[in-house]
């Protein structure tokens, strides 16, 4: 007699289900490089093709990682706002520009300001592999050990600096 | 204005759903056949105004009013004339009202075709009906309207989407949304069945030719879609195992498991809650795609911009709808028993088995589908369930399936003795390894284990659906639509199988690029690039190249294979260009250019591909010869028809 | 967010411009076949609902020459997905890995047939020790004694 409440009692499970899973965010795919050592990386910089720069250029030290493009709309949205960050100078931010033109990144640069303390180019693309990246614009936190400690995928904005890299960059910062 | 009037009508059919529903039911209940015809004013009014809601918004399309926010997205000035009638169910919301225009269209169905059904029974039918309609109504009028208007008017249009530019834009969607919504039917037939709590095998008789009807028009929609994609989407595949398109396999698969689970019922009344059960579940997936694809739940590039409100809307009504039919169910099923009983070989067992793995096989797509979601609900990590897993794991249940459906088929109710048809099945499959394995090796070389069965699998299918049909021409016997349109569904589904099988095994595809005046060599064909050339269209411009195939030195096709660039959203597109022969496709898809007139191009050759879609038809054309026998046509005297002084009785049982 | 829905979909446009390589990636047909295997296996991460092999994206082509390189390199086919992974996560894979978290998945299929028997088993002995009396029809069809 009860198995006849079978059906009813799978479709609540169900519904209860879809319920909570509405408006869970569902595009932005975790990291499997938090809680790693970040990627060892040499690019040549944007400013000057002939001088490489490297992960090992920060180690000992906090920084943080901003993938982006000129052809990114997100990256220019976000781009006041690392101007911002920037300024504070509490950490650095080091910019890799991903699969783009050099000659128009140096004058985006130019034109918008520059947040990076240095910018490597990837023009191949192989880097942001590497680091797993897969929509500009991106941002990763790497401690004072070179271990990546938090993803930001989008566009960057206050409130998430405040609420997410804040908290984090004050802890890396004591454990040294 | 015409907007206005459009949307206004739309509140009409909402405001003329709500006494359907009150007057349908509540007269079955109390036993008034004259609020019955009411209910019947009620469904007729609502067609009426739900199409002039319809021809409104057609309206509003055709003469490119872009002060609706709607036609502003969806549309364009340059948009050819054809496109912009089909844009109205191109986006959310004017699919919406697509949907409840098929709804009550069905509904004026079930009316007109109800005169042998007891008035009881058909008030039911038309006030569940009615409930539907009105959820969809109100969710149309507070969360997706079509008719909002966009002030200041846009001076054009963000154009239809590319990839829906295109004829079967204007046939796809509403035959799915014909089956999706026909499913409606044995689902309000299952409810009225509950709520009288009675349920016997004229119930049966009076479903199934709903039931078929709903399902053969959601077979021809599936198998639109999956020709579109093929042509369309340009790299040459058919189907995907896209979330989106599981959500509309599952309700068929279900569906094929009610109408055979209603032949039993009908036969002998057996599996009677279990039909109930499978009525409730097949329109609870209907419905449970529209969530899905609305919703933002599951990803899929066929979704529609989701909205987390629409998706709490949807999700009510679906809980409220089938959870009540479910509570209904839980009720009133224990009742619905039957004493009879059958051999453990005979058909009844057969059809046992044939829902059990249909079932499973549904059961399991659900799971895949919605397992990554399930997993990132409890955080434990984001997988992808794609192609691979679903190709591999439906061969599970299907396989066994069409190995039985041969034997199957031939059983005979209560205790099946094969006199008339072991020993031809024998042949008849021995007859089928030979032309699966000998056969097809010489055509095409020994692919594999599993893709052998399946084509053995398929060709005994095939041949055992001949034997009833010509048996019975040849004795002079009659041959009843029911058992002929079974025959022909049987035989497009063993088509279906081998196409599919054959193509997915011995397809041959591979990228190369080419400058005009090469050739290329590829899977027994020379392409040959003769030109290159631009083409303007009336809201494109295209590259495009001209592909000579030769075999053996003689021409076999001129393909135009087309990479265009749409001016209103700037996104290029592929045409493919497709040879079509019966027993084989060549495909010839452009990629990037070169430089030098170059261009990359992907060639694919694919046997047997069109017996994918002709086997669809063919089920659905079986499904159709089904409905026209004669005992779902007959005019039994049940009771008598509601007059208007109420005379017919029909006392509480 | 939206911006992602909104690279999403043109991901969906873009990407039925075909993604092809210009030639076939490698001259053995062994390894050719593998690559093709390998492509096809392969998520494209921005445009999710398309392998690398389908996908005509910029991520889609650098990721198709990471694995034409570490083919090129000897690694095997395991190490060339674990190379994915690494990066990008399960996601990546179309045919979903095989660890507990989804056993059920890949144990579903068989277990729903098997259950599915076991209740059809049960319900078909327990019809065949019942007579087989037949409901009064309303109308028999006389020339179908067996089928239908």
């Amino acid at each position: 007699m009860w198995r006849f409440l079978i059906p009813a009692g799978l479709f609540a499970a169900l519904v209860a289900f879809f319920y909570f899973s509405l408006g869970r965010d569902k595009e932005t795919l975790p990291s499997p490089l938090i809680g790693k050592p970040a990627p060892a990386f040499e690019l040549p910089r944007l400013d000057d093709p002939s001088k490489n720069i490297g992960g090992k250029d920060f180690a000992g030290r906090p920084y943080v990682l901003n993938v982006w493009g000129t052809w990114c709309v997100g990256c220019r949205q976000e781009h006041p706002v690392l101007l911002q960050i920037a300024e504070r100078g509490e950490i650095p931010i080091v910019g890799i520009d991903w699969k783009d033109d050099r000659e128009q990144a140096l004058r985006w640069l130019h034109e918008l300001g520059n947040p990076y303390v240095d910018v490597g180019s990837d023009e191949e693309g192989r880097v942001a592999i590497d680091w797993g990246v897969y929509g500009a614009p991106e941002t990763f936190l790497i401690d004072g050990n070179g271990q990546v400690i938090y993803k930001h995928i989008a566009p960057m904005t206050m409130e998430v600096w405040e609420r997410e890299f804040v908290p984090l960059i004050r802890k890396a910062g004591t454990q040294r | 204005m015409i907007v206005e009037l459009g949307h206004f009508a739309l509140i009409l059919a909402f405001c003329l759903a709500l006494p359907q529903a009150f007057f349908g039911l509540a007269g079955a209940k109390t036993h008034r056949p004259h609020w019955l015809l009411v209910a019947n004013r009620a469904v007729a009014g609502q067609f009426v105004f739900t199409a002039l809601a319809f021809a409104c918004l057609s309206w509003a399309f055709y003469v490119n009013d872009f002060s609706v926010l709607y036609v502003a997205q969806n549309s364009n000035s340059q948009l050819p004339t054809f496109y912009r009638f089909a844009a109205v169910w191109g986006a959310h919301e004017g699919s919406l009202l697509l949907w409840l225009l098929i709804l009550s269209g069905w509904t004026l169905a079930v009316l007109a075709c109800s005169r042998t059904l007891p008035y009881a029974m058909t008030g039911r039918v038309l006030g569940v009906l009615g409930l539907i309609s009105a959820g969809f109504a109100l969710f149309i009028l507070t969360t997706s309207s079509p008719f909002t208007r966009l002030l200041p008017a846009a001076l054009d249009g963000r154009d239809l989407n590319p990839l829906l530019q295109d004829p079967a834009l204007a046939i796809h969607p509403p035959m799915l949304y014909t089956g999706y919504v026909g499913l409606s039917v044995p689902f309000a037939f299952a409810v009225a069945a509950m709520l009288e709590g009675k349920l016997d095998s004229a119930w049966a008789r009076w479903v199934r030719p709903w039931a078929i009807m709903a399902w053969l028009f959601l077979t021809i929609g599936i198998a639109l879609g999956s020709w579109w994609a093929y042509y369309e989407l340009g790299w040459g595949g058919w189907w995907f195992w896209d979330s989106v398109e599981n959500a509309s396999f599952m309700p068929w698969l279900i569906g094929t498991a009610l109408i055979h689970s209603l032949a039993v019922t009908e036969k002998r009344g057996l599996f009677k809650s279990w039909t109930l059960l499978l009525s409730i579940t097949a329109f609870a997936l209907a419905l449970l795609g529209t969530f899905l694809v609305r919703s933002g739940v599951i990803e899929s590039v066929h979704a529609f911009a989701s909205d987390p409100k629409r998706g709490v809307f949807i999700l009510a009504f679906l809980a409220i709808c089938v959870g009540g039919a479910l509570g209904l169910y839980a009720w009133r099923a224990p009742r619905f028993r039957s004493n009879a009983g059958f051999a453990a070989i005979s058909r009844e067992s057969f059809l046992l088995l044939n829902n059990v793995l249909l079932v499973a096989a549904t059961a399991m797509i659900l799971l895949g589908t919605l397992y990554p979601v399930f997993l990132d609900a409890l955080d434990l990590g984001k997988i992808s369930v794609g192609a691979p897993w679903f190709t591999v794991m439906f061969l599970i249940p299907m396989l066994p399936m069409l190995l039985l459906l041969a034997p199957g088929m031939h059983a005979e109710w209560k205790k099946a003795s094969f006199t008339r048809t072991a020993r031809l099945l024998g042949w008849l499959l021995a007859a089928a390894i030979v032309a699966g394995i000998g056969v097809m090796s010489a055509a095409y070389g020994l692919h594999s284990v599993v893709s052998s069965v399946g084509i053995i699998a398929g060709l005994w299918v095939a041949f055992s659906a001949l034997i009833e049909p010509v048996s019975r021409l040849r004795k002079g016997h009659t041959l009843s639509a029911s058992v002929l349109g079974m025959c022909v569904a049987h035989f497009g589904l063993a088509m279906f199988v081998v196409g599919a099988t054959t193509v997915e095994s011995y397809k041959q595809e591979t990228d190369l690029s080419l400058r005009p005046g090469q050739t290329a060599h590829h899977a027994g064909f020379d392409f040959t690039m003769t030109q290159v050339r631009n083409v303007t269209g009336p809201n494109y411009d295209a590259v495009e190249t001209e592909i000579a195939i030769a075999r053996d030195g003689r021409q076999v096709a001129l393909l135009h294979p087309q990479k265009r660039t749409y001016r209103v959203q700037t996104s290029p597109m592929t045409e493919a260009g497709i040879d079509v022969r019966w027993n084989r496709d060549i495909f010839v898809a452009m990629g990037e250019a070169l430089g030098d007139g170059a261009w990359s191009l992907r060639l694919q050759y694919k046997p047997l591909i069109r017996f994918v879609w002709l086997g669809a038809f063919v089920i659905a054309l079986g499904g159709l010869i089904c409905v026209f026998d004669r005992r779902y046509r007959q005019r039994v005297p049940v009771e008598a028809a509601v007059t208007v002084d109420g005379a017919s009785g029909a006392r509480a049982r | 967010m939206r911006l992602l829905i909104l690279a999403a979909l043109l991901c969906a446009v873009v990407s039925s411009a075909l993604a092809i390589d210009t030639a076939p990636a490698f001259d053995d047909p062994a390894m050719q076949a593998r690559y093709d295997h390998l492509i096809h296996e392969l998520r494209c991460v921005q445009c999710r609902s398309q392998s690398i092999a389908d996908s005509n994206v910029g991520l889609a082509a650098d990721l198709r020459r990471q694995v034409r390189e570490l083919m090129a390199a000897g690694k095997s086919d395991r190490e060339i997905l674990e190379y994915m992974t690494d990066r990008y996560g399960d996601y990546i894979l179309y045919t979903p890995p095989v660890k507990p978290s989804t056993w059920l998945l890949w144990s579903a299929p068989v277990l729903l047939v098997l259950i599915g028997g076991i209740a059809a088993a049960i319900v078909i002995s327990r019809k065949s020790r019942l007579p087989a009396d037949d409901l009064v029809e309303e109308d028999r069809t006389h020339d179908d004694p067996g089928v239908s």
